[in-house]
């Protein structure tokens, strides 16, 4: 027969395998990500499936205007970069900051919501909406569920920045600016995809 | 058990297995009247005999060991025996080698009688088109020019080379003793090659569900002699019925089943319209981007 | 006001509907008044409903499972008696509007409220036990999760009395669904009920892959898990990548019938075949996300009920892993006949045939390790064996589909019927029956009823062949699946003869109702006070029935794959500790509750298309949200003082247990209780 210690028997008394634990969060929230992913990779693969049936009416070269889209480019890639410095100011536990930069990432990110709902409503206005053709439907459904996206992360950085001012950088907050800023970047890769198939491919 | 007696059990059991496997239109999938079918047939027994090199050992094996190590009989027993290189090689092995010679199987019928290929014949093949309605069926004979509804004729003997497509939901298009299925969708035009080796009255019906009439959307495939064949085309061409734009319209229309109805000369190119009518390009209506 | 809603949608003139939602009705009063009348709604909602214990939301999945389990059969046995009767000039008592809604509601119910609430059950109660957690990674959300799910099945019973139900199919292949052919709220009911659930069965897919990932006890390294763990993250993690695909196509339809879009519409450039793809892109990985929890709750109780060691643990693993692996590319099988080429109906048609080889291996690794076992034929293990047998001949009949020539005369026809439900009901559903009476009494902490058990399981089997082989046969004989009426005398025999074992299956039901009565009636007596009572091999054997709800005083160390025989071979499995300390768990929270209602709330709205109570329900569950992101009090601590009056308790009920094993002899212990050290 073995012969075992208590200590052989029990695992020491740290915080083992109990829920909500930081790193399990931050793990759970990558998984949730990968699954974005898959959501994203549908939609793209439907995109350029349906990306031929235009039925008649206008295609991507007609309607795209790569110009504003570049513009949506460059705010959603700042806005990154930007709440990047919230982070590195979070790390300097400096609130003040972080909630500046937040400011200045949430004005980016509406400018490019804004400018792709009016790039939307242009669509609609001229005749070319989501029911108007397969194609469009893909175009629609691909890119505004990024809108989507970016709109609740905008949502999601307004109460986090009242969460800093009122709870101060606790723990909790900050793992939560951690994920915040993930999705942010997350959602940049997604629009660097958007912006390639869909976009700069319709000008091939 | 005298050599009679013994005689005697095989022809009876051979009769059973005929009366199971082929010899009776009771089991219609097993008693194919054409070559693909046949095929399908073939392929079907095949696979169930080589399954079983796999089954058996696991009915047996379980039967075994269920009446052998029940608690009550105490017989040998090796708590801590959990691994035998030898016994997994042969479970890894073993299913992996039925699954190559079925791979092989697999590949060269599905080549052989791949719906989209024709049936190698003297005969020149017939084309037959194809639209699944809601709920009926719609023949045309391009060749012909004559159209008939929820009744097929074709000649046995004859390679017939079919276009489907669905004026409504997806359907499904089956004769099953002559093989193989092939779905009828909207906007698509799919293919199948069938021949009926014997003339014969054979049901063919839709496959897949569309609806409240979809029980009734059977059809009477009849396969006859060349000779009545050219007969048949005849009496249909002598008809009054032609099947036009406003008999086209009423034909549209929901029906569960329905009658036979025969169309003595048929709009040339209908069924390529029914297909593009999905694709119908409205005018750009906008300028482009500015 | 009510958007598309009005009184005209209570089908007040339908006998059928109207005695289904009396019965529905019925039942809920007496289950609303029983709990009035014994005062238990401050108990129901403070332990239950607001529960975030782990082996409290595995109940309420397997009680949700079990209700599902008695609509869906409803309705297969309404199916069958329609079947049995409308030949030639009979017509039978369901005409097809209600018949259509009848298969697609059974498809529906089973597979999204049926089978996925009693697997994600069933991983509930035994996952965090068996790795030796406290809990799952996430109890709040695994809260939502469950809310989600009831609510979705919430949807569909309301689809019984208000409005209708859908008419094409559980799989919902347009343009059938499409609002031409289907203008009513009944697909609209079918895409939120799913669209919901399969947002909670997300969250659980993401829940249970980073408990097993992160939360197992020192020393229990992967391939130390337990095989029911092991097929539990191979589910959770296809439900992460399978799903998401469901909810993208599910959107475009939702997105076609609601904004006009054309996706999937015969016209505009829409493309039907789009969406049978990425329908079955996720609908062969949910085959083995429903299939492959059973597979390890088989190997869990084959290796119990035969008191040895599971043969060929490796090649289980390894099995299992390549099913998982395999399972995403053989989706094109459920479409050979939609016109694809020779060679890419061959490649599929050998990817499914390849899957048979590591489920074959499955196969004879139960069947070595029973040999020169002990076996004990309780009724989890009948169903073991049960299962073994019959879902040989449902392989049989799916490598026969598997092959693309056979599958054209066979596809559609009652042989696939025949062929999934012979893979379904012995491969995930006698699973999950084996797994319900195997933890039962480690749940309840007592033992279900092992003469009605018995008898359950004798009236499934044999009621399943009665009622599944003479479909086989109509498969050959050339019948469709989905007839509500059909011409051929030829037929009906056997389809009289399927009815018949649909009643069995019914006696089969009936004897389990019996047997759960007939356990809470007799279940002073048969009180498991070991914690063991089956002499189990794994970790939550270990600990008292019920667990305390830490589970574990204190987190053990594994030394080997069956960790708890391990435990009693080397003398330290009832150790007592030499020292307790406090216990950090999550706290009760109505949130989750709260926005299942609310989700509820905007599912009906968005389908009877009420637009401002869709939009005060999408408000009200972000609010939720956010109101529980600004809860910091989610947690507390267990006293250690408290937790050593747990164990002392947990210690004397042993000592009895121990005295006992020594007056009578068990039934199904096969060592005796060791001496306790203290």
């Amino acid at each position: 027969m073995i012969t075992r210690t208590f200590d052989d028997v029990f695992a020491p008394p740290e915080d083992h395998g109990h829920a909500d634990s930081d790193t399990n969060v931050m793990f759970g929230f990558w998984l949730y990500l990968m699954s974005d992913c898959i959501l994203f990779a549908a939609l793209f693969a439907s995109y350029v499936v349906y990306s031929h049936s235009a039925d008649g009416g206008p295609t991507g070269r007609q309607l795209f205007d790569l110009r504003g889209t570049l513009g949506e480019t460059m705010f959603l890639l700042t806005s990154s970069i930007t709440c990047g410095f919230a982070i590195l100011a979070m790390h300097r536990r400096q609130a003040r900051q972080v909630i500046g930069w937040f400011v200045v990432t949430f004005l980016f990110g509406l400018g490019f919501v804004t400018m792709e709902v009016s790039e939307f409503l242009h669509m609609v206005a001229i005749g070319a909406g989501p029911d108007r053709s397969g194609f469009l439907a893909a175009f629609f459904t691909l890119v505004a569920t990024h809108g989507t996206h970016v709109t609740v992360g905008l949502i999601w950085m307004l109460v986090l920045m009242v969460q800093v001012m009122s709870k101060g950088l606790t723990p909790k907050v900050q793992s939560r600016v951690m994920r915040l800023s993930m999705f942010w970047h997350f959602l940049d890769i997604v629009w660097v995809g958007v912006f390639t198939v869909v976009y700069l491919r319709s000008m091939v | 058990m005298n050599a009679r007696k013994l005689r005697y059990a095989a022809r009876a059991l051979s009769l059973c297995g005929i009366f199971v496997l082929s010899g009776c239109s009771y089991l219609p999938v097993l008693a194919p009247r054409g070559p693909i079918g046949v095929a399908d047939k073939a392929t079907i027994l095949t696979s169930i005999a080589l399954m079983l090199i796999v089954a058996i050992p696991v009915f047996v094996l379980t039967a075994f060991v269920v009446w052998r190590y029940r608690a009550s009989r105490k017989a040998t027993y090796t708590p801590d025996w959990s691994h035998s290189g030898r016994l997994e090689i042969v479970v890894w092995v073993v299913p992996a080698i039925i699954v190559v010679a079925l791979g092989g199987l697999v590949w060269s019928t599905t080549h052989r009688i791949s719906p989209y290929k024709a049936i190698a014949s003297t005969a020149k093949p017939l084309p037959i088109d194809v639209v699944a309605l809601d709920w009926r069926w719609l023949f045309i004979y391009p060749d012909q020019h004559i159209a008939s509804v929820n009744k097929l004729v074709i000649p046995a003997g004859v390679p017939v080379s079919f276009r489907i497509t669905s004026n409504t939901v997806m359907s499904s298009f089956f004769i099953p003793r002559l093989g193989s299925q092939i779905y009828a969708m909207p906007g698509m035009r799919t293919k199948l090659h069938l021949l009926a080796d014997a003339p014969g009255t054979y049901v063919g019906r839709n496959y897949q569900f569309s609806g409240a009439g979809y029980a009734s959307m059977h059809f009477q495939t009849i396969a006859t002699t060349p000779a009545d064949f050219a007969t048949w085309v005849q009496h249909m061409r002598d008809g009054h019925q032609a099947l036009d734009p406003a008999v086209w319209r009423q034909l549209e229309k929901p029906v569960r089943g329905g009658p036979v109805i025969s169309y003595s000369s048929v709009q040339p190119g209908l069924f390529d319209r029914i297909i593009n009518k999905f694709m119908t390009a409205k005018a750009m209506p906008a300028k482009p981007h500015a | 006001m009510l958007g598309n809603l009005t009184l005209a949608a209570i089908p007040y003139d339908n006998p059928i509907v109207m005695g289904a939602v009396a019965f529905t009705l019925i039942g809920g009063a007496v289950v609303v008044g029983g709990i009035t009348w014994l005062g238990k709604w401050g108990y129901l909602w403070s332990e239950w409903l607001t529960s975030v214990d782990h082996k409290r939301i595995g109940a309420m999945y397997i009680i949700l499972a079990l209700i599902a389990l008695l609509r869906g059969f409803s309705d297969a046995i309404m199916m069958r008696a329609q079947q049995a009767l409308a030949e030639g000039a009979a017509h039978g008592y369901l005409p097809p509007y209600h018949y259509d809604q009848v298969f697609t509601a059974h498809g529906t119910i089973m597979i999204f409220f049926m089978a996925m609430p009693f697997l994600v059950g069933l991983m509930n109660i035994a996952v965090p036990l068996q790795i030796g957690a406290r809990d799952v990674a996430f109890p709040f959300l695994n809260s939502v999760s469950l809310w989600l799910t009831a609510v979705s099945f919430g949807l569909v019973m309301l689809s019984l009395g208000v409005g209708d139900f859908s008419h094409a199919g559980w799989t919902g292949y347009p343009p059938l669904s499409e609002l031409r052919f289907s203008p009513g709220p009944g697909v609209d009911y079918w895409i939120w009920a799913i669209q919901l659930s399969g947002l909670g069965t997300l969250m659980t897919g993401i829940n249970f892959v980073v408990t097993i990932i992160r939360m197992r006890a020192p020393g229990m390294t992967l391939m130390r898990m337990p095989v029911f763990t092991w097929s539990a993250l191979c589910t959770s993690a296809l439900i992460v990548l399978a799903f998401p695909v469901l909810t993208v196509t599910l959107a475009m339809l939702t997105l076609d019938r609601y904004l006009g879009t054309h996706f999937f519409t015969a016209a505009g450039g829409g493309d039907l075949m789009m969406y049978v793809n990425m329908f079955w892109v996720w609908g062969h990985p949910e085959v083995y996300i429903l299939v492959l929890p059973a597979f390890g709750v088989f190997s869990e109780v084959v290796a119990t009920f035969s008191s040895k060691r599971l043969f060929g643990y490796t090649a289980m693993i390894y099995a299992t892993v390549s099913i998982t692996l395999l399972s995403f590319i053989v989706w094109m099988h459920h479409f050979f006949t939609m016109g694809a080429s020779a060679t890419v109906n061959s490649a599929f048609s050998i990817a499914t045939m390849v899957i048979g080889v590591p489920t074959g291996v499955k196969l004879f690794t139960w069947l070595f390790t029973m040999y020169r076992g002990r076996l004990r034929f309780t009724t989890p293990m009948l169903w073991t064996v049960g299962f073994i047998v019959t879902f040989t001949i449902g392989g049989m009949s799916g490598v026969v589909l598997a092959m693309p020539p056979a599958d054209f005369v066979l596809h559609n026809s009652e042989w696939l019927i025949a062929h999934f439900h012979n893979m379904l009901i012995p491969g995930a559903l006698f699973g999950y029956f084996a797994g319900y009476s195997y933890w039962f009494p480690k749940v309840f902490g007592f033992q279900l009823n092992e003469t009605w058990g018995k008898r359950a399981f004798w009236s499934w089997l044999v009621g399943f062949y009665v009622a599944f082989i003479p479909l086989y046969v109509l498969g050959l004989m050339g019948m469709p699946r989905r007839m509500w009426h059909y011409n051929n005398p030829s037929w009906q025999p056997w389809l009289i003869v399927a009815g018949f074992g649909a009643v069995l299956v019914l006696i089969g039901i009936l004897c389990q109702l019996i047997q759960l009565a007939v356990s809470i009636r007799d279940h002073a007596k048969t009180r498991d006070l070991s914690g063991d009572l089956w002499d189990g091999r794994t970790l939550e054997w270990s600990i008292a029935s019920p667990p305390p709800v830490y589970n574990f005083a204190r987190i053990p160390v594994v030394y080997d794959r069956d960790a708890f025989i391990d435990m009693k071979q080397t003398g330290t499995a009832y150790v007592r500790p030499d020292e307790y300390f406090d216990i950090h768990m999550p706290r009760n929270t109505g949130v989750g509750f709260i926005m299942g209602m609310c989700t509820f709330v905007f599912g009906f709205a968005m389908i009877w298309h009420i637009w401002w109570m869709a939009i005060v329900g999408a408000l009200a569950i972000g609010s939720c949200i956010i109101a529980r992101a600004w809860d910091d009090d989610v947690d507390y601590y267990i006293p250690a003082a408290e937790v050593a009056r747990t164990e002392a308790a947990r210690f004397r009920a042993l000592a009895s247990a121990a005295d006992a094993e020594r007056a009578v002899a068990d039934n199904f212990r096969m060592r005796p209780l060791p001496e306790l050290v203290d």
